[in-house]
């Protein structure tokens, strides 16, 4: 089982989700995040004082899917995320040791 | 009056006029109650207290960071309820009775506790209790601006104390001497809403406070935008409105006067809200809607001693005087100068309110679209007054402001901890959250 983490624009969820649920994917957890990579941050002005603001908002989608899903789950982040600019983001993968649902108590691939 | 030889009959019906002189006086000069001024004052009173409550704090809220929201809140409303008391003890006969030997300076106490102060009672053509009021809307509003300076560290506990002493030493005194019977007012100064009573006034202890407690901690690095610019344009809209009753409402009466009073409020403050916006613009190559707001406030601030005497036109040009100085101050000088006034009180108030004292010299005369400077005045000479009255107020502002901080500092201190900076007002001082999301 892997947990893959997305760092997207925040425009692009939507697209994101739909394209997950093309796949058979419909858990997905959704964090506001904010961070930079090399994307350029703004300035901002207030009466004079001049701030450089490096943190751009994000969004980190995470989801959890079983291990034949993970290269199309990726394929599918990748085209909906895509803008070609810079600062579309990252895809990060994760080994996930133990699932469990909670209402029913299932563990494993049952869970997810 | 001169003492002149008179012929015989000429003394004789002297004689009988002095005689009968204080019935006539009596019969033109008792007040009656006018029912169209005094409605409008008491409008003009609730609009002033709305540009304080919640015009002011808004404007203010806005403006810190949103750990920091409720403390600006809390200040000003506990402002309007302690100066309202205060007001009713001791302020209002101080700052407005006759002083006797003491009048250049301060009032008497005669109506301390607001005695004489009845249901009947006339103050001119409307209720003394109306009148007032509306004196106390003043004496509230103007410790209030000085909460901008000391905004996000001062302890709550010696702001009140600050407050109080700030408006018992420096308000009442200052108010006196312009409106009171005072030598400001009796020098001939024009100071018709309150540049220097209320603006200038602020504008200089605000300075003072920003310099005695020193800088937030890590000013100017660390970024401290506002938390909330739709709650300072909600403020400044109430301020620009509630304005009127400011300016027109200094008038006392429901007359052509007030009336042009609101007009050249008006006008200074469009001028002003553009000046700030062009001036942004050009400088920075974007406007702002902080900037349009805050240019709109100087124009306020720069034509309220000017609303009684100044035309249409010369509001255009007070008001984009006005703007365009406290631009200068507040976005070049402050930073070049390095002084945290965090919310710009000295940069607007201080500085319009200098800039519309100043003009109102000028544009009073007549052949500038004014009302018409004094008999023999000139514009000069008008200017000249001005100027000592903006003197007046800084130097006994400024050093009985000074002395007051400086006290509170060395006893009870007057500055938050630092942990109680970082965590924020709201919760290290209040117990509360601004949002609770």
């Amino acid at each position: 089982m892997k947990l893959i983490a997305a760092i997207i624009k925040p425009f692009k969820l939507d697209d994101v989700r739909e394209a997950l649920a093309d796949i058979g994917v419909s858990g997905i957890t959704v964090i506001e995040v904010k961070g930079f990579g090399r994307q350029k941050g703004h300035t901002e002005l207030y009466r004079g004082a001049e701030y450089v603001v490096d943190f751009l908002p994000k969004i980190k989608v995470e989801i959890a899917v079983d291990d034949p899903l993970v290269d199309q789950v990726i394929e599918a982040i990748t085209n909906a995320a895509r803008t070609g600019k810079i600062g579309d983001g990252k895809i990060f993968v994760f080994d996930v040791d133990q699932v469990i649902r909670i209402r029913t108590g299932e563990t494993g691939p049952d869970a997810l | 009056m001169k003492a002149t030889k008179l012929k015989t009959p000429a003394r004789t019906l002297s004689a009988l006029l002095l005689t009968l002189a204080p019935v006539l006086a009596f019969a033109q000069e008792e007040p009656t109650l006018s029912a169209g001024d005094t409605a409008w004052m008491i409008t003009a009173t609730a609009l002033v207290l709305l540009m304080t409550i919640p015009g002011l704090s808004l404007f203010y809220a806005g403006l810190v960071r949103a750990k920091n929201v409720l403390s600006v809140l809390m200040q000003c409303f506990a402002i309007t309820g302690m100066i309202s008391v205060i007001w009713a003890i001791y302020g209002y006969s101080l700052a407005f009775t006759d002083g006797a030997s003491l009048n250049a300076y301060i009032g008497g106490l005669e109506k301390a506790f607001l005695s004489g102060v009845t249901v009947d009672a006339l103050s001119g053509s409307i209720p003394e209790s109306v009148f007032m009021t509306f004196q106390m809307t003043f004496a509230i509003i103007t410790p209030a601006l000085i909460v901008g300076a000391f905004a996000e560290r001062m302890k709550f506990s010696a702001m009140l104390i600050f407050m109080a002493l700030w408006v018992t030493l420096v308000y009442i005194p200052i108010a006196h001497w312009v409106w009171g019977g005072g030598w400001v007012g009796a020098m001939g100064a024009l100071d018709f809403a309150g540049g220097t009573v209320v603006h200038i006034n602020a504008g200089v202890a605000a300075l003072m406070a920003a310099l005695v407690l020193g800088r937030r901690k890590g000013y100017p690095t660390t970024a401290m935008p506002p938390h909330n610019l739709g709650y300072t344009v909600i403020g400044a809209s109430l301020l620009w409105v509630g304005w009127f009753g400011f300016n027109a409402g200094s008038e006392l009466a429901a007359d052509g006067t007030a009336g042009m009073a609101m007009t050249v409020t008006q006008l200074a403050t469009a001028a002003a809200a553009l000046t700030w916006m062009f001036a942004e613009w050009i400088n920075h190559g974007k406007a702002s809607v902080l900037g349009i707001a805050t240019g709109a406030v100087a124009g306020l601030v720069a034509i309220t001693p000017a609303s009684g005497t100044a035309g249409p036109m010369g509001a255009l040009v007070i008001g984009f005087a006005g703007a365009f100085f406290a631009f200068i101050a507040a976005t070049k000088v402050k930073v070049w100068l390095g002084y945290d006034d965090s919310l710009d009180v000295w940069g607007v108030h201080g500085i319009a309110g200098i800039v519309g004292a100043i003009l109102t010299g000028v544009f009073a005369d007549a052949s500038l679209g004014g009302s018409g400077l004094a008999e023999g005045m000139t514009i000069a000479g008008q200017v000249w007054i001005q100027f000592l009255s903006v003197l007046a107020t800084l130097i006994y502002g400024g050093i009985m402001s000074l002395i007051i901080l400086l006290f509170l500092k060395v006893t009870i201190g007057v500055r938050v901890t630092e942990e109680q900076e970082t965590e924020g007002l709201d919760l290290a001082l209040h117990d509360e959250r601004g949002y609770i999301l």
